[in-house]
C-alpha cells in the first residue's frame, strides 16, 4: 500500500532546518510587542506586524529551497524544542515536524499572510486599533504555524484552539457590535464541539497506543483494532467539520463575515479554514487503514459542497456568498481526501489554489466595499466594473479560476478531484462525481450572479444612500490593496498549471502523503469529465446571465420575494433554525430548570438537613453571646456523633 | 535533609505578621506595608522550600516533630510531599496578591484594613497548616481552625448578606468537620487494636491501612469524605460557596475558592486513598457520577447566574468536577492533572475573582446586566477580563489547559464514558466565559452601572454622544502589578509545565502505590 512510500525513518536536522522554531517565534513575538506595548507602539506596530510575517515567509522560503536539496527519503524530519507535557507513559514533546506538507503549508500560510498583511495597513488605516488588529493577525499567522508545524497531535490541538482564538478576536474586531460579538461567540463555541472530537481522538491514542506523537501513532496505527481506527478516523473528521465549515457545524462560518475583509481572506478563507483538509491529510497512515471512515469523510464532503453551493446561490450578501463559497470549496477538498490514496494529494492542491483565489476574491470583495462606504448587498451595487477596473480585472481572474474556466487554476485542481471522485468503483463513482460536477454548475451559476449583480449592469448605487446617509462614490483602493490583488491574481491564474504541470506538487508531497494513485477506470471515461465539467459550468453561468445579466433585466434594489426552495436557501436550509431547536433552546430551558432545582431544592433540602444536624450550634449562637463558646459547645455535641462512630467501627 | 526550620518558619511567619498588623490596626498605611512585607517573606520562604524539596527523595521531606499531647500520641508534626508542596506555594504566592488587590478595599463600617488583612494572615497560617501537618490530629485541627479567620472575615468584611453567607459557611463546615473528628478518633481506635498504641502519624496509618477490614474502612472513609466532600465541593453539598463567594470580600473570595476548596480534593488524596485504598475504590463511583454531575450541572449554573461573582463561584464548582474526576479515575496522568488543576484554579480563578472586583469596583454593581460594552472604557480592563476567562475555558497555551487535559487523557482508559461526559464541559465552559465577556465588555457601551440613569441619545451620558465623558477608568498602576504575576504564570504554566510536574508526579506515583492501584497505560518497551 501506499505506507510503502512514506519516510519510515526521519531525516538528520542540521543547516538551517535547526532554526525552524524562529516561524513560530517570529509572529508570537510580533503578538506579544504589540498586545502588551499597547498605545506605545500604535504609530509603528503595522510595520512590525508585517514584518515578523515577512519575515517568517523569508525564511519559509530558504528552507523550501534548502529541502528541495534533499533525497525524498531524507524530507521528513523533526525539531525537539522541549518536552512540554510529561506524566509518566504520556510524553507530550513540543516539537516541529518539517516535511513537504508542512513546509507547503507554512509558504502558504506565510506567503498568503504577509500581502494579507500589507493589504490591511491600507485597509485599517482609519481604525483607531489598527495596531491591535495587526498584533491579532500576528497571534494567528503563529498559531496556524504551530498548527502544522506541530509533531504531535496535541502540538495540533494547541494550534488549532490557538487559531480558534485569534479568529474570536477578530471576528468581534469591532466588538462594539453586538452582531460581530455574535458571531464570534458562535464561531468560537461550534470549533469547540468539533474540538471535542478531536480530543476523543487523542484520548483514544493515548489509551490504545500510549501515545500522541505523529511518528509514534503513524508507525503503529497498525496495531490499533478496526473498531478504534474508525473511531479515532470519525473523531477526527468531527474535529475537521469545527474548523472547516462542514456540515453540520458550517454555520459559523458565514457569520464570521463580521470580522474585518483581510481577516475573511486569510483565515475564513485561505488557511484557518482549510486546517481540517489538513488533519486529515495529515492523518493519511490512520485513514488509509478504515474505508469505511473514509466513506463517510466522502460524504461528508460531497453534502457539504452541494449546501455550499445551494445556498450560495440565494444571499445577497457580497462576503457571505463567498463564505459559502468558501463552504463549498472546502467540501470538495474534504471530498477529495475522503478518496485516500487517490485524492490526499488532490485536495492539498486545491486547497493550495483555492488560498490563491478566495484570498483574492475577499480581497477584491473588500476593494469593493471600501470605496462604497462598507456597503455589503449586492443589490445596491452593479456597474462597478468602470469605476474601479484593478479591482475588476483581479476579482474577474479569481472568479475565472473559481468556476474552473479553462487553464486558470480551479480548473486543474478542481477537474482533478472531479475526476478521482467518477474514478470510485459502482455507485460511489455516480453519486460523489455526480455531486462534485453538480456542485462546479452551480458554482459557476452563483458566481456569475455576483459577478453581474456587482461589477455590470445598472449603477443601481446611484440614487441610494449608504446606512450612514452619505451618498456612494465608489473609487479605486489604493496600491497598498491593490497590488497584494494582483499579485494573488497571478496566482488565481497560474499556480494550477504550475502545481500540477508533470504532477510536481503529488511528487513532492509523496515522502508525507504517500504516492498519489489514479483509478484505472471509472465509471466514465478519463476525457469526458474535463468536457463535461466544462460544459456544465459554463450553462450554469449562461442561466445566471440569463436571469441577471441581460439588458432587458432589472435587478430590484429590494430583495424580492420568493419561492420556497429560495427562501430556504435564504434561511441557511433551515441549519440555523435546526441548531436552535436541538441545541440553544434545549439548554436554555434545562439552566433555567437547574436554577429553580439549585435555588429551590438543592439548597433548601441540603442546608435545611445541615442546619437540623448543627441546629444546635446555631440556636445556641443567637442566645448565647460568645460565638467561641458556641463552638466549643458544638464540638462536645459532636463527641456524641464520634462515640457512635466508635461503637460502628467497633462491631461492623 | 536540613530545612527542618523551613515548615515551622512557613507556618508561624504569617502568626506573627497577623499579631502585628492587628497591632498596627489604627495606621491603615503602616498596617498595609506590614501585611504585604509579611507576605513577600512567606513567599521567599516559600521558593527555599521549593528549592530545598528534592522530587525524588523520601516521601515527606522537610520533616520535623514535636511532642503535643503525649497521652494520646499528638505529635506537632510537620512534613510536605509534592503535592502538599505546590499547594502551600500556591498560598504564598496569593496571598500578597491579595493583599495588593484589597489596598483600597471599601469596607463596611467601623472595619480597618489593618484588622481585614490581619485576619488574611492569621488564615495564612492555618492553610499553610492543613497542608504541612503529618499527625492526622494536628491536620484536624487545621482544618477547624481556618474556619475561624474565615469566618470573621466574611461575616464582617462581607457584602450585604455577609451575617447569612458566613453563617451558612459555619455550618456547613462545621458538620463536615464533626463527622470528619468522629473518624479521626475511629482511626486512633483502629491504629490502637492494630499496633497496641494508638498513634495520629500519618506515615504509620498508612502502613496499617491494608490490615483494616473493608467494612472498618469504608465507616471510617466516610467520615473523611463528607467533610471534604463539602469542602471541595461536590454537588449536592455546594450550596454553601456561591453565597460564601458572592458576600465575601473580593480577595477572600480568592483564597476561599483558590486554596481553603482544595483542603476537600487534597483531603481526598492524603487521607482517603492513602489511608483507606479499598474504600476509596468502593466509593469512587459514587464520586464519578458527582464529578461528572458537577461539571455539567455546575456549567449550565455559571451560564444562568446574573451575579458576577455568583458567577464565579459556579465555574469552580464545576472546576472541582473535573479535579475530582482525574483523582478517583485512578491514573498517574489523571491524578497528576487533579494536583496541577488545583494550582491553576487557584491562579485562574484567582484572576476571574480579582477581574470582576475590579470591574465591580468601577461600577459598583455585581449584576451581569448593569454592565454593557465596558471594553470601549477600558480596553485593558477588558483584555484582562479575557486572558482569565480563557484561562477558565482551558485554552491551550495556557496553564489549565494542561492540568485538563491530563485530567481527561488519563481519566479516558479507565472511564471513556465519564470522561466523554466530561469533555462536553469543554464547550459549556466557552459557553459561560464568552457569554459573561460579552455581556459586561462587547456592544455599545450600556447599563446602569456605567452610564448615569438619567442618559438618554444626545446627554452627556449618552456614550455615543460627543460630550460624553466616563468617569470609568482603566486599570491602575497598582491594579496592573497584582495582575501581571498572574497572567505570566497562566502563560508559564501554560507553555512550560514540567517544573510543576516534576514536583507533582513522583508523590502521586506514590499515592497510587499506597492505594494500590496501577497505571492503565505504561511505556511501551524501546519507547523514547
Amino acid at each position: 500500500m501506499t505506507s510503502t512510500y512514506l519516510a519510515a525513518e526521519l531525516g538528520p536536522v542540521d543547516g538551517i532546518a535547526q532554526y525552524a522554531w524562529l516561524l513560530v517565534a517570529l509572529p508570537l513575538l510580533g503578538a506579544a510587542i504589540l498586545l502588551i506595548g499597547g498605545r506605545r507602539t500604535d504609530r509603528w506596530g503595522h510595520l512590525l506586524g508585517s514584518a515578523t510575517v515577512i519575515a517568517a515567509f523569508g525564511y519559509g522560503l530558504a528552507l523550501f529551497f534548502s529541502v528541495l536539496g534533499l533525497d525524498p527519503e531524507q524530507r521528513t524530519r523533526e525539531v525537539s524544542l522541549f518536552s512540554w507535557i510529561p506524566v509518566e507513559a504520556l510524553k507530550v514533546d513540543f516539537g516541529l515536524r518539517l516535511d513537504p506538507l508542512s513546509v507547503t503549508f507554512v509558504l502558504l500560510i506565510t506567503g498568503v499572510g504577509s500581502l494579507i498583511h500589507i493589504y490591511s495597513i491600507g485597509y485599517m488605516s482609519h481604525d483607531e486599533n489598527r495596531r491591535k488588529f495587526f498584533g491579532h493577525l500576528n497571534l494567528f499567522v503563529g498559531a496556524m504555524l504551530i498548527l502544522v508545524l506541530g509533531n504531535s497531535f496535541v502540538t495540533l490541538y494547541l494550534g488549532w484552539e490557538g487559531v480558534g482564538l485569534a479568529s474570536y478576536l477578530l471576528i468581534s474586531f469591532w466588538q462594539h457590535k453586538p452582531s460581530a460579538a455574535e458571531a464570534a461567540k458562535k464561531a468560537f463555541l461550534m470549533n469547540r464541539v468539533g474540538d471535542i472530537g478531536l480530543a476523543v481522538a487523542i484520548f483514544l491514542m493515548f489509551a490504545n497506543l500510549g501515545t500522541t506523537q505523529y511518528t509514534e501513532v503513524f508507525e503503529r496505527a497498525g496495531e490499533l483494532s478496526g473498531g478504534v481506527v474508525l473511531a479515532i478516523a470519525l473523531m477526527l473528521l468531527l474535529g475537521a467539520c469545527g474548523k472547516s465549515g462542514q456540515f453540520p457545524l458550517q454555520a459559523w462560518l458565514p457569520d464570521a463575515m463580521e470580522g474585518p475583509t483581510p481577516v475573511s481572506a486569510l483565515i475564513h478563507a485561505a488557511t484557518m479554514v482549510t486546517a481540517g483538509v489538513y488533519l486529515i491529510a495529515r492523518s493519511n497512515p490512520i485513514y488509509d487503514l478504515t474505508p469505511d471512515g473514509r466513506l463517510v469523510v466522502t460524504i461528508i464532503g460531497a453534502l457539504t459542497l452541494l449546501i455550499g453551493c445551494v445556498i450560495g446561490c440565494a444571499y445577497d450578501d457580497f462576503k457571505k456568498v463567498l463564505a459559502y463559497s468558501t463552504v463549498s470549496q472546502i467540501g470538495y477538498m474534504v471530498l477529495a481526501v475522503g478518496l485516500g490514496p487517490f485524492g490526499y494529494a488532490l485536495g492539498i492542491m486545491h486547497l493550495l489554489t483555492h488560498g490563491f483565489f478566495k484570498a483574492g476574491l475577499f480581497l477584491g470583495a473588500g476593494s469593493v466595499m471600501h470605496g462604497m462606504n462598507d456597503e455589503g448587498d449586492i443589490r445596491r451595487m452593479g456597474g462597478l466594473a468602470r469605476k474601479m477596473p484593478i479591482t475588476f480585472v483581479t476579482w474577474g481572474l479569481g472568479y475565472l479560476a473559481l468556476i474552473g474556466f479553462p487553464f486558470l487554476s480551479g480548473y486543474y485542481s478542481k477537474d482533478a478531484i472531479i475526476e478521482a471522485a467518477f474514478g470510485q468503483e459502482g455507485w460511489r463513482g455516480w453519486v460523489f462525481g455526480g455531486a462534485a460536477v453538480f456542485g462546479a454548475a452551480l458554482t459557476a451559476f452563483y458566481m456569475t450572479r455576483l459577478m453581474l449583480l456587482v461589477f455590470f449592469g445598472e449603477k443601481r448605487w446611484e440614487n441610494l444612500k449608504s446606512a450612514d446617509g452619505r451618498a456612494y462614490d465608489p473609487h479605486e483602493s489604493p496600491k497598498s490593496m491593490t497590488v497584494p490583488m494582483i499579485i494573488l491574481a497571478f496566482g488565481s491564474v497560474f499556480a494550477g498549471f504550475l502545481l500540477s504541470n508533470g504532477g510536481l506538487l503529488s511528487g513532492w508531497l509523496a515522502p508525507s502523503l504517500g504516492k498519489l494513485q489514479v483509478a484505472e477506470h471509472g465509471v466514465i471515461p478519463h476525457a469526458v469529465v474535463p468536457l463535461l465539467t466544462v460544459a456544465l459550468s459554463a450553462l450554469g453561468a449562461l442561466v445566471a446571465w440569463l436571469i441577471f445579466g441581460r439588458k432587458s433585466v432589472r435587478v430590484p434594489v429590494e430583495r424580492p420575494a420568493a419561492s420556497w426552495p429560495v427562501r430556504a436557501a435564504r434561511a441557511d436550509l433551515y441549519t440555523n433554525a435546526l441548531n436552535d431547536w436541538l441545541v440553544v433552546k434545549p439548554s436554555l430551558l434545562l439552566t433555567r430548570a437547574f436554577l429553580v432545582v439549585d435555588n429551590k431544592g438543592v439548597d433548601g433540602i441540603v442546608t435545611g438537613t445541615a442546619t437540623v444536624l448543627g441546629g444546635g450550634s446555631s440556636v445556641l449562637r443567637r442566645t448565647q453571646t460568645g460565638f467561641v463558646r458556641s463552638y466549643a459547645l458544638s464540638m462536645l455535641g459532636g463527641s456524641v456523633l464520634v462515640i457512635a462512630a466508635m461503637l460502628v467501627v467497633r462491631f461492623a | 535533609m536540613s530545612g527542618a526550620f523551613l515548615l515551622p518558619a512557613l507556618l508561624f511567619l504569617p502568626l506573627v505578621g497577623g499579631v502585628v498588623v492587628a497591632l498596627l490596626r489604627n495606621n491603615d498605611k503602616l498596617a498595609k506595608l506590614a501585611a504585604l512585607g509579611f507576605s513577600l517573606g512567606e513567599l521567599v520562604l516559600a521558593v527555599f522550600a521549593w528549592i530545598a524539596f528534592d522530587a525524588n527523595g523520601a516521601r515527606l521531606q522537610l520533616t520535623s516533630s514535636v511532642e503535643w499531647i503525649p497521652q494520646f500520641g499528638v505529635n506537632f508534626a510537620l512534613g510536605v510531599d509534592g503535592i502538599a508542596l505546590v499547594m502551600i506555594a500556591l498560598i504564598a504566592f496569593l496571598v500578597p496578591i491579595v493583599i495588593g488587590a484589597s489596598w483600597e478595599e471599601k469596607l463596611p463600617e467601623g472595619r480597618t484594613l489593618g484588622g481585614f488583612l490581619s485576619l488574611i494572615l492569621v488564615m495564612e497560617t492555618f492553610m499553610v497548616g492543613v497542608f504541612a501537618a503529618t499527625d492526622v490530629f494536628l491536620f484536624y485541627v487545621f482544618f477547624e481552625a481556618m474556619l475561624i479567620p474565615a469566618y470573621f472575615l466574611i461575616g464582617r468584611f462581607g457584602g450585604p448578606r455577609r451575617t447569612y453567607a458566613a453563617m451558612k459557611f459555619f455550618l456547613y463546615s462545621l458538620l463536615g468537620g464533626l463527622i470528619m473528628l468522629a473518624s479521626v478518633i475511629g482511626v486512633y481506635v483502629t491504629s490502637a487494636d492494630v499496633l497496641g498504641k494508638g498513634t495520629f502519624e500519618w506515615a504509620k496509618l498508612a502502613e496499617i491501612s491494608k490490615d483494616l477490614s473493608p467494612t472498618a474502612q469504608f465507616w471510617l472513609f466516610l467520615g473523611f469524605f463528607v467533610a471534604f466532600a463539602i469542602k471541595a465541593p461536590l454537588v449536592p453539598l455546594h450550596t454553601w460557596l456561591p453565597d460564601s463567594a458572592a458576600e465575601a470580600p473580593v480577595g477572600v473570595g480568592v483564597l476561599l475558592v483558590g486554596v481553603l476548596d482544595k483542603v476537600g480534593t487534597f483531603g481526598f488524596l492524603r487521607y482517603g486513598l492513602s489511608l483507606f485504598p479499598e474504600a476509596s475504590k468502593q466509593l469512587a463511583p459514587l464520586v464519578l457520577v458527582l464529578a461528572v454531575i458537577g461539571i455539567l450541572y455546575g456549567a449550565f449554573l455559571a451560564f444562568g447566574q446574573s451575579d458576577m461573582k455568583r458567577f464565579v463561584a459556579f465555574t469552580s464548582i464545576a472546576h472541582f468536577g473535573f479535579i475530582a474526576l482525574g483523582i478517583f479515575a485512578f491514573s498517574s496522568q489523571s491524578i497528576s492533572g487533579s494536583v496541577l488543576y488545583m494550582v491553576n484554579h487557584g491562579i485562574s480563578t484567582g484572576m476571574l475573582f480579582l477581574v470582576v472586583g475590579m470591574v465591580m469596583a468601577r461600577g459598583g454593581s455585581r449584576q451581569f446586566a448593569d454592565y454593557g460594552g465596558m471594553a470601549k472604557l477600558t480596553p485593558v480592563l477588558g483584555g484582562l477580563f479575557l486572558v482569565a476567562g480563557l484561562s477558565s475555558l482551558a485554552l491551550p497555551g495556557t496553564n489549565s489547559f494542561v492540568s485538563e487535559f491530563l485530567v481527561l487523557v488519563g481519566s479516558f482508559p479507565n472511564e471513556p464514558v465519564f470522561t466523554i461526559l466530561a469533555s462536553v464541559g469543554m464547550v459549556l465552559a466557552a459557553l459561560y466565559v464568552l457569554r459573561a465577556y460579552q455581556q459586561i465588555m462587547q456592544g455599545p457601551v450600556r447599563g446602569t452601572a456605567l452610564v448615569g440613569l438619567a442618559g438618554g441619545p444626545g446627554s452627556a451620558t449618552d456614550p455615543e454622544s460627543d460630550t460624553f465623558k466616563s468617569k470609568i477608568a482603566d486599570l491602575s498602576r497598582r491594579e496592573l502589578i497584582v495582575l501581571a504575576p498572574l497572567v505570566a504564570l497562566i502563560i508559564g504554566l501554560g507553555v512550560y509545565p514540567k517544573p510543576v510536574l516534576d514536583v507533582i508526579t513522583p508523590s502521586v506515583t506514590a499515592t497510587m502505590t499506597e492505594a494500590g492501584v496501577t497505571d492503565p497505560v505504561v511505556a511501551q518497551e524501546g519507547d523514547k
